[in-house]
């Protein structure tokens, strides 16, 4: 069953009827609907290529947080190998909204951590939306840690809403928390790159996503605050998100302008939900692509030039 | 006298007296309701006298009570590009900018200065929460770089008063990306080994705490002082119950094992001397009222402050 956003209505429409068509035909024997029923099919794909093509701010919002677009644990399932989860912060728990662990890229060893969102309704519970608590940035600084003793690259992929805003996160230490881990991101001697794969939310994705390398799904976002709560603080009205986010520069395009990440990685047509086999292996080639860039690099120029990359960020503005 | 008091105080002096000219002689206190007279309260550093309540206070007021004799110099930062996203809500960026530069005489939401507090070698900055909330974007990470950048330089500690609502949300990606850029800030200070103190004032949120807030080898806060990365209101909605009392307040972190300590923004100087000289294997503080620096300061001074010319004596 495809879940359609709201501006796919018409997609929907059409995509319906082909359906009824053929439900129909299968029905009554007699009946030859084919011809139509590819009619509508072409007129489908001549849509969805027009709804994608260019599509504002605001709806790569929605396309980011497509419920059927992969997820964490889809890209480690598919792209890593010998995946070893490891658990646990330490200290209090094991926080589900941040996945990480040992596995093997191409059969080299490395550290993947990555926000996970869930699939399903029990899943999505489970996993608190992929919105992570100090405990799970804390179990990320311990594998960071890790890789960095080990000789590990990091690899970490972002999809969240933001750090969880919850009592308990807050007595715990959220903002030491998200700021101990970007603090870790600028102090380990190897290889970090970093995908930001649906939403890049805010200070709970920086903390992983202070990178050598950052790249970025076609239809993927990355901001400061949603364009919910950017419209309801300054336009006092959260209905003018699709003005927030015009004006956020959040798209993957702009970010690039902006020096903030370096790759923007291809969506197949109609976005990573429509097409996730796909959309996985592009991640994966750019993830092993970036590895390459970095590999054989002294650790101290590492820190260096991940330090010098973020001193330098912004002095140029959308002309970088 | 020595010859730096002579010179740069005049000039500090009536640039005070213009800002402190108060509209109003008498300000009642929003915590207790006291009417407190003007100089009283800018004698308590803005602190009700008769509750305690601490109430805002401006980078320039703060270093003017914090620097010896109100001396200081300001370090330079170096300017952003205006507006990078050309950003435009019901206003564009810009005017808000000025707005901002008109109501507090300031350029932006942050102050650097350089210059000795207990006859201590410090640089510190401090943010304006007046100023569009103290809001984090590349001035104010500028300012934090540069402030670091000086401190190395000097071989001094940093001392950072915090005081915003979080990040400069009209700089979009560019305010994120000041908390790996102030995060690289502290580092600089870490390697230097040099410390790097943090006053947490009222408020501290957001992105602000989640980055150079939060990273001080000492963290202290001032008496009720708001800090937290997500707001009370955004939890509430969140988890659809009623925050306890104080959640979130200076002393209730403290209790959490967030902070060092809490501490009365009129004891906060001597505090900062006597940890500060701790951390720099400098001698005890001279208690009471200092002697004319006669000495110490023309030995130090011309070597910071002019070393081409120097050479006098
Ligand atoms: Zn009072």
């Amino acid at each position: 069953m495809t879940t359609y956003l709201e501006f796919e209505k018409p997609l929907a429409e059409i995509e319906g009827k082909a359906e009824e068509l053929r439900a129909l035909a299968r029905k009554n024997e007699e009946m030859d609907v084919e011809k139509e029923a590819a009619a509508l099919d072409k007129k489908a794909a001549d849509l969805l290529r027009d709804l994608y093509k260019d599509l504002s701010p605001w709806r790569k919002c929605q396309v980011a947080r497509h419920p059927d677009r992969p997820h964490c644990k889809d890209y480690i399932d598919a792209l890593f190998t010998e995946f070893t989860p490891l658990a646990g912060d330490r200290n209090f728990a094991d926080d589900h909204a941040v996945m990480g662990g040992i596995a093997r890229l191409n059969d080299e060893p490395v550290v993947v951590i990555g926000h996970e969102k869930g699939h399903d309704t029990n899943s999505r519970i489970r996993h608190n939306f992929g919105m992570a608590r100090p405990e799970g940035y804390r179990k990320a600084i311990r594998l960071m840690d890790m890789a960095d003793r080990f000789g590990l690259p990091v690899v970490t992929l972002i999809d969240t809403p933001g750090a969880y805003p919850g009592k308990g996160a807050e007595e715990r230490g959220q903002s030491e928390a998200i700021a101990r881990s970007t603090q870790k991101c600028l102090t380990i001697g190897v290889p970090l790159i970093s995908v930001i794969v649906g939403e890049g939310g805010s200070g709970g994705a920086v903390a992983f996503a202070t990178a050598d390398r950052v790249a970025m799904l076609e239809h993927s976002v990355y901001s400061v605050i949603s364009p919910e709560g950017c419209a309801s603080i300054l336009w006092k009205d959260a209905e003018k998100m699709r003005e927030a986010a015009e004006a956020l520069r959040l798209t993957a395009q702009d970010l690039r302008k902006l020096g903030v990440i370096d790759r923007i990685i291809k969506e197949p047509t109609g976005g990573a939900q429509r097409g996730r086999d796909a959309a996985i292996a592009a991640v994966g080639s750019e993830i092993a692509l970036m590895l390459a860039e970095m590999s054989g690099r002294k650790s101290s120029d590492l820190v260096k030039e991940r330090r010098r990359r973020y001193l330098d960020l912004g002095n140029k503005g959308l002309a970088a | 006298m020595n010859w730096i008091s002579n010179y740069v105080r005049p000039k500090i002096n009536s640039l005070f007296s213009r800002r402190e000219v108060p509209e109003n002689l008498w300000t009642k206190c929003p915590e207790c309701g006291t009417m407190l007279f003007h100089r009283e309260l800018s004698d308590n550093l803005n602190v009700c006298t008769n509750c305690d309540h601490h109430m805002a206070i401006t980078p320039r007021e703060r270093f003017n009570a914090l620097f010896d004799s109100g001396i200081f110099t300001e370090v330079k930062i170096p300017e952003p590009i205006a507006d990078p996203l050309h950003f435009r809500d019901q206003k564009k960026y810009p005017d808000r900018l000025k707005a901002a530069q008109k109501a507090t005489g300031e350029k932006e939401a942050m102050l650097v200065a350089e210059g000795e507090m207990g006859r201590t070698p410090i640089v510190a900055a401090a943010q304006d929460f007046s100023f569009m909330g103290g809001s984090m974007g590349m001035y104010v990470g500028n300012a934090i770089i540069a402030a670091a950048e000086r401190a190395v330089k000097l071989k001094r500690p940093l001392v950072l008063f915090s005081a915003a609502g979080g990040a400069r949300m009209q700089e979009g990606i560019l305010s994120l990306m000041q908390m790996p850029r102030t995060t690289v800030a502290v580092q600089m200070l870490r390697e230097a080994n040099l410390p790097y103190i943090v006053v947490l004032t009222h408020p501290t949120t957001g992105g602000v705490t989640a980055s150079y807030a939060m990273l001080g080898d000492v963290q202290i806060a001032e008496p009720n002082a708001l800090i937290c990365f997500a707001g009370p209101r955004v939890i509430e909605q969140t988890i659809r119950e009623k925050l306890p009392e104080g959640f979130q307040r200076a002393e209730y972190l403290l209790d959490h094992g967030m902070l060092d300590r809490v501490t009365h923004r009129m004891k906060m100087r001597d505090e900062l001397i006597t940890i500060l000289r701790m951390l720099m294997r400098l001698p005890p503080p001279v208690a009471g009222d200092l002697p004319a620096p006669e000495k110490a300061e023309t030995a130090e001074k011309p070597a910071e402050a002019a070393p081409a010319k120097g050479k006098k004596a």
